[in-house]
């Protein structure tokens, strides 16, 4: 079993649901991800989401957008990205981490090489927004031969055909999006989230995930009454870039959240 | 779109059905668009099999935009460089001015027999924001255009020609602020508006079926000059000669012409400042494949798959990527990719103005500079097709610019 799998199981035996922070890798600055990443899982963090830079991404708001721009500017690459995990993983080799990008870097770094390197590195899996399992099939090979997991994304536009198809493309969790729209949109629909998470555990076990629009310890509380696990993004995002360049003010900020998020999450 | 042509060989059929072309192509969104894009195939597959919505598009491509093109002999011009004779695919004459009429007008019109009653569009040189507003004007539907800042500072003319037309006009400040980073942009609105909303892309790009869908509505270009070189000189032509940004002009000629193998097409990119120089806009002669867009196909890219910076005086051609039918044409060796540099462009745009009074867009002046080389390796009674893809009345400011003339 992967690491992802085995937190799900563990949260599950407990009762817990779980807590998924996201931030952008190398944002502001390199030097801050990994401390960053050990603060977060010190927070409360079950799985850390960590974002690869891309210039053009497409599915971002325009908090992620620039978060991504900023670490751009010091040129952090995918396998920047991928040492940043091996540094994590010298001090916890427990925390499940999850890439999150474009599938671009992946492409041009070759689909072979990024699994090696991703599973010396001690990631456990990859979510890459822009390639559903229609166009997946070479790089789920390789992934599952270095027993990565692949995490796709379900849409409320998903009919049931496709999240059964997408479950059987995807392992660890599915990611469900709460709203049409990008990263860090506003309105959050708790009951339409409800129906779709009930209907994707229709026609699959994975646990699932919702993300987009959840910001904090309330909103938070209301998605884990039907979910497996919340993803926070944007909101934490948005203190890297108000606490931009101090590093320590950064780490408490993002704690706070994030504990007061836990605390939402534990009480429903 | 059924061809005439009969003979045993295998006919070109790309793309299969998941919008592969070889390698190229496909579908890469975002979750969201999936079901979005699955819609907007099923209904462009019904809308290009029934005879009531192809009439309309007849009439309006005719009544409208003014069809058919002439397809015109440049004989001064051919004199002058001594060899092939040039012939000009005049889409600089359509309403709008310039070819990216054919597609807006087909795509406001599946919009509109799917029900949605806004339009979105992204635009570099602003022609393709400019066609968008004018259709979208012309059925009462909401617009909105998605333009990089730095192209709004280039292009101001068409800026305020879309405002004129009603389209709100929005400055995208992300990333390069040029063609791509509006693309992102529109591609953001539409997952987020997707219910009432069609996005009207403007090249041959995007996932499938947009790279499809585009070069149908383009092909016209090609079936037209197909059945008028016929009639003007008895035969094919030997060389198609477009410019290539993202593709939609050169796709329209060519697609009619692929199956006839005697005619050789060459694409022409904006090689800038000069390939050597890194600054261009020249990712099938000088990129590497990736995925951007929503499409496999060349890019310009850094070693970490990053998209970068691209160079073109003509904004039209200013886009890292390319469309992924160009991409299979390139590596099968059916098309030739070539490039031209900043300052031959701008010779071109001069030459045609004063030899044939013809005043081309940048765009179109890459693919004239092409021509130029190519003529005189040709003999006299060859025949050279160049798409003239639009006119240059949108570029006077920027000419004059270069040339420290104000106006």
């Amino acid at each position: 079993m992967s690491r992802i799998a085995d937190r799900f199981a563990a949260l599950r035996q407990q009762g817990r649901k779980a807590l998924i922070p996201y931030i952008t890798a190398g944002d502001p600055g390199p030097a801050v991800t990994v401390p960053l990443m050990h603060a977060m899982v010190k927070a409360g963090a079950d799985i850390l989401e960590l974002g690869v830079p891309f210039s053009d991404p497409m599915a971002e708001g325009p908090v992620i957008q620039r978060a991504m721009e900023r670490a751009l500017e010091h040129h952090v690459s995918l396998s920047d990205v991928m040492q940043m995990v091996a540094t994590f993983r010298q001090q916890d080799n427990e925390t499940p981490v999850l890439l999150m990008g474009y599938l671009n870097p992946v492409e041009v770094m070759g689909y072979a090489k990024f699994a090696t390197m991703a599973a010396e590195s001690g990631v456990d899996g990859v979510l890459l927004v822009d390639i559903p399992p229609e166009e997946a099939e070479d790089l789920l090979a390789v992934l599952k031969a270095q027993q990565l997991d692949m995490v796709f994304l379900v849409s409320p536009t998903t009919d049931d055909q496709r999240i059964q198809r997408i479950a059987a493309a995807g392992s660890g969790f599915i990611y469900y999006v709460s709203l049409k729209g990008v990263t860090g949109a506003g309105h959050l629909d708790t009951a339409e989230v409800e129906d779709r998470v009930s209907r994707i555990k229709r026609f699959s076990d994975l646990p699932v995930a919702v993300g987009f629009g959840i910001k904090d310890a309330e909103s938070a509380a209301r998605v884990a009454k039907t979910a497996d696990a919340v993803v926070v993004g944007s909101a934490l995002v948005k203190k890297v870039e108000e606490k931009n360049g101090a590093a320590d003010k950064l780490e408490t900020a993002i704690s706070a959240l994030l504990q007061e998020i836990r605390h939402g999450i534990d009480a429903v | 779109m059924a061809k005439q042509k009969g003979n045993s060989e295998e006919r070109y059929n790309l793309p299969d059905e998941r919008g592969h072309f070889g390698q190229y192509g496909g579908i890469f969104v975002a979750e969201t668009l999936m079901g979005p894009i699955q819609e907007l195939n099923a209904a462009y597959s019904a809308c290009m099999q029934d005879q009531a919505f192809l009439d309309e598009l007849d009439e309006q491509l005719r009544q409208y935009v003014g069809r058919p093109s002439p397809l015109y002999f440049a004989e001064r011009w051919s004199r002058k460089l001594g060899g092939a004779k040039i012939y000009l695919k005049r889409e600089d004459l359509n309403h709008t001015g310039a070819h990216k009429v054919n597609n807006t007008v087909g795509q406001a019109l599946l919009a509109k027999h799917m029900g949605k009653t806004r339009i979105i569009a992204e635009t570099g040189a602003g022609q393709h924001g400019v066609a968008s507003a004018t259709v979208a004007a012309r059925l009462g539907l909401e617009c909105v255009v998605y333009m990089g800042e730095e192209d709004i500072q280039r292009q101001a003319i068409n800026v305020f020609r879309m405002k004129l037309l009603g389209a709100k006009v929005v400055p995208v400040t992300s990333g390069s602020k040029t063609l791509k980073d509006a693309l992102n942009e529109a591609m953001r609105d539409w997952v987020t508006n997707i219910d009432n909303t069609f996005y009207i892309i403007g090249t041959v790009a995007g996932p499938h079926p947009y790279p499809a869908m585009v070069r149908d509505f383009q092909a016209i270009i090609g079936r037209e000059a197909r059945q008028q070189i016929q009639s003007q000189e008895g035969r094919l032509p030997d060389a198609l000669v477009a410019c290539v940004g993202g593709g939609s002009n050169a796709i329209g000629l060519f697609y009619p012409f692929i199956d006839d193998k005697s005619v050789t097409m060459y694409g022409v990119e904006a090689a800038g400042e000069g390939i050597a120089t890194g600054h261009h806009a020249a990712p099938l002669c000088a990129g590497k494949p990736g995925v951007l867009h929503g499409n496999r196909t060349y890019l310009m890219e850094d070693q970490d798959g990053q998209i970068i910076p691209t160079h073109s005086i003509s904004a039209g051609l200013d886009y890292p990527g390319v469309g992924p039918e160009h991409a299979w044409l390139k590596d099968s060796g059916r098309a030739q990719y070539v490039s031209v540099t900043d300052e031959e462009a701008l010779q071109a745009f001069h030459d045609l103005t004063r030899i044939e009074g013809i005043i081309p867009a940048l765009e179109s002046s890459h693919a004239l500079a092409y021509a130029t080389k190519l003529a005189p390796t040709m003999d006299k009674e060859q025949i050279i097709i160049v798409n003239l893809s639009g006119r240059g009345d949108k570029d006077i400011h920027t000419v004059a610019n270069i040339e420290g003339i104000s106006l």
